[in-house]
């Protein structure tokens, strides 16, 4: 036997604990039914405590996923026969009636079986009833195996919180019966809809996320990638919205290096080392885009992923903006939304120069978002100093983080060098 | 919103014409749906199609005895009919000869 340093094998747990954990909790889960979720949680927690005492004492096994599917099926059955004992000796001395003959489950860790049962999984957990919040988090749970003080520190709240939202969450799964099966083929796309919102939701939360903490961040949207990646794998969820929606990942992810600073700050697009981008990422991103476009239909994620791809063109030329520009107008008259609106100002300001910009910016009538001021004052920096200022300190009033307020701080530093280098 | 403009005016028009049309009427559209009150994007309307009258009696264009075909309709999302009026400004429709239409919508 291997004799391996404690470290590493605490390090391996914690790599398999991340990949195994949703799998072999779908799995369970989808023989035990939904409102199990739970119990499956802690056989696969009790699981993963068995194999931290038996390896840091013995080593590792040399195959340490089956040595967890193996446990875990021992487990369940252990779970399976207490009830089975409950239910035919213990329940029928307190009521009489029949009970319904129960077989024991059938645990069945193959490959095929996990992928279906994550699948089902998947549309169970998106299902529109719950809450979007709490369908995140119950997501990063049952999906991606996040601990809980992860998601609390992902959504910048207490752990209290996050139970609570789960719980919530599971109790509502239950109180509605929705059952872990993949709907009707025929549903599929209707109900893939908010599957991908909840993707989209999960790479925005790791990609825009107000936690300071990178390594987590990036873990969000590597997660949100992955599972849109599984469901390109699954035929009946292959869809040229799914393959839009990882085009768009893979887009905004091969920027992640160029945006950081060193001290976690951010980077803005225009001052981005354009040779940091990550090529591999861009190309997955064509590539994805490419097959999405084979479709009859044109969705918000289409757009969305050819703005990113603009995004990865190197350069400012005119064109390139225009073509943003033009796109932005297209998702909007899709579907609105705040930061769409603001963006394709932004564009058109690029494109045309802010005297065509800024008359377009006054009627977005967001005057509650920081980043409409700080577009505004982007568009006043050239004419009107003092009115930039003004909207600058509109915009800090209503940051909610550090970063964003270094941003803004920065942006007013620099305008406040200008204006004395006028007067002196 | 509806759009109508006078019957001969694209027949002749060349394809960078088109297309720097195209873009004005983006942007146009573009700006409105930026405000969030763009309510449906509408459809655009062919400028050939046969009209069918009492009696069977089929016939080619022009639809209807005016100087402006309709084109093509959008719906907007206004706080009262004088915003709509607003919004409408701009339309690209009306650099060539054409003429934005404002009429409120029934709610059901």
């Amino acid at each position: 036997m291997k004799t391996e340093h404690p470290s590493d094998t605490q390090f391996l747990l914690k790599q398999l604990f991340q990949q195994e954990f949703s799998k072999m909790v779908a799995v369970i889960a989808s023989r035990y039914g939904l409102d199990h979720v739970a119990l499956a949680e802690d056989i696969v927690s009790e699981t993963f405590l068995s194999a931290t005492e038996r390896w840091s004492k013995d080593g590792l096994p040399p195959n340490p996923a089956a040595w967890l599917y193996a446990v875990a099926r021992q487990k369940t059955l252990a779970q399976f026969r207490r009830a089975k004992i409950y239910s035919e000796k213990v329940m029928p001395g307190i009521r009489t009636g029949e009970t319904p003959a129960m077989e024991e489950p059938d645990i069945d860790f193959s490959p095929q079986q996990i992928r279906d049962s994550q699948l089902q999984m998947f549309f169970a957990v998106c299902t529109p009833i719950i809450a979007a919040e709490a369908q995140v988090a119950l997501a990063l749970r049952v999906l991606c195996g996040f601990s809980i003080d992860e998601i609390a520190a992902a959504f910048l709240t207490s752990k209290e919180t996050v139970n609570k939202r789960l719980v919530r969450a599971k109790a509502r799964l239950r109180a509605e019966g929705i059952r872990l099966e993949l709907p009707p083929s025929t549903e599929i796309a209707g109900r893939l809809h908010s599957v991908l919102h909840i993707l989209y939701l999960l790479f925005n939360e790791g990609y825009y996320s107000r936690t300071q903490d990178e390594v987590l961040r990036r873990d969000l949207c590597w997660e949100a990638l992955r599972l849109a990646i599984f469901l390109t794998e699954h035929e009946l969820t292959n869809l040229p919205q799914t393959q839009a929606l990882v085009a768009l990942m893979c887009f905004h992810a091969s920027r992640f290096d160029a945006r950081q600073t060193v001290g976690g700050g951010i980077v803005l697009y225009g001052e981005q080392n354009e040779s940091q981008w990550n090529a591999d990422l861009i190309a997955q991103g064509i590539r994805y885009l490419e097959l999405a476009a084979r479709g009859k239909t044109i969705s918000a994620y289409h757009i969305e992923a050819r703005i990113a791809q603009l995004h990865c063109v190197p350069g400012d030329s005119l064109a390139k903006w225009e073509q943003i520009l033009r796109n932005y107008n297209q998702l909007l008259m899709l579907q609105y939304s705040p930061a769409a609106a603001l963006n394709r100002t932004y564009a058109l300001y690029r494109a045309r120069g802010a005297s065509a910009a800024l008359p377009e910016a006054r009627k977005l009538q967001l005057e509650a978002n920081h980043f409409y001021w700080v577009l505004l004052a982007e568009l006043q920096r050239e004419t009107d100093r003092e009115a930039a200022r003004e909207s600058l300190e509109r915009a800090l009033q209503l940051t909610r983080n550090n970063p964003e307020q270094q941003l803004v701080k920065e942006k007013l530093d620099r305008l406040t060098v200008g204006l004395s280098r006028d007067i002196g | 919103m509806l759009f109508r403009q006078p019957a001969t005016s694209y027949k002749k028009d060349l394809p960078n014409a088109m297309e720097a049309l195209e873009k004005k009427w983006n942007d146009w559209a573009g700006g409105i749906a930026s405000q969030g009150k763009l309510a449906d994007r509408g459809i655009r309307l062919a400028h050939h199609g046969q009209v069918l009258k009492a009696g069977g009696l089929i016939t080619d264009g022009p639809f209807v005895e005016v100087r402006e075909i309709l084109g093509g309709f959008m719906v907007v999302r206004a706080a009262d009919y004088d915003e709509a009026v607003t919004l409408a400004h701009g339309c690209p429709v009306l650099e060539n000869g054409g003429s934005v239409e404002i009429r409120p919508m029934y709610e059901d």
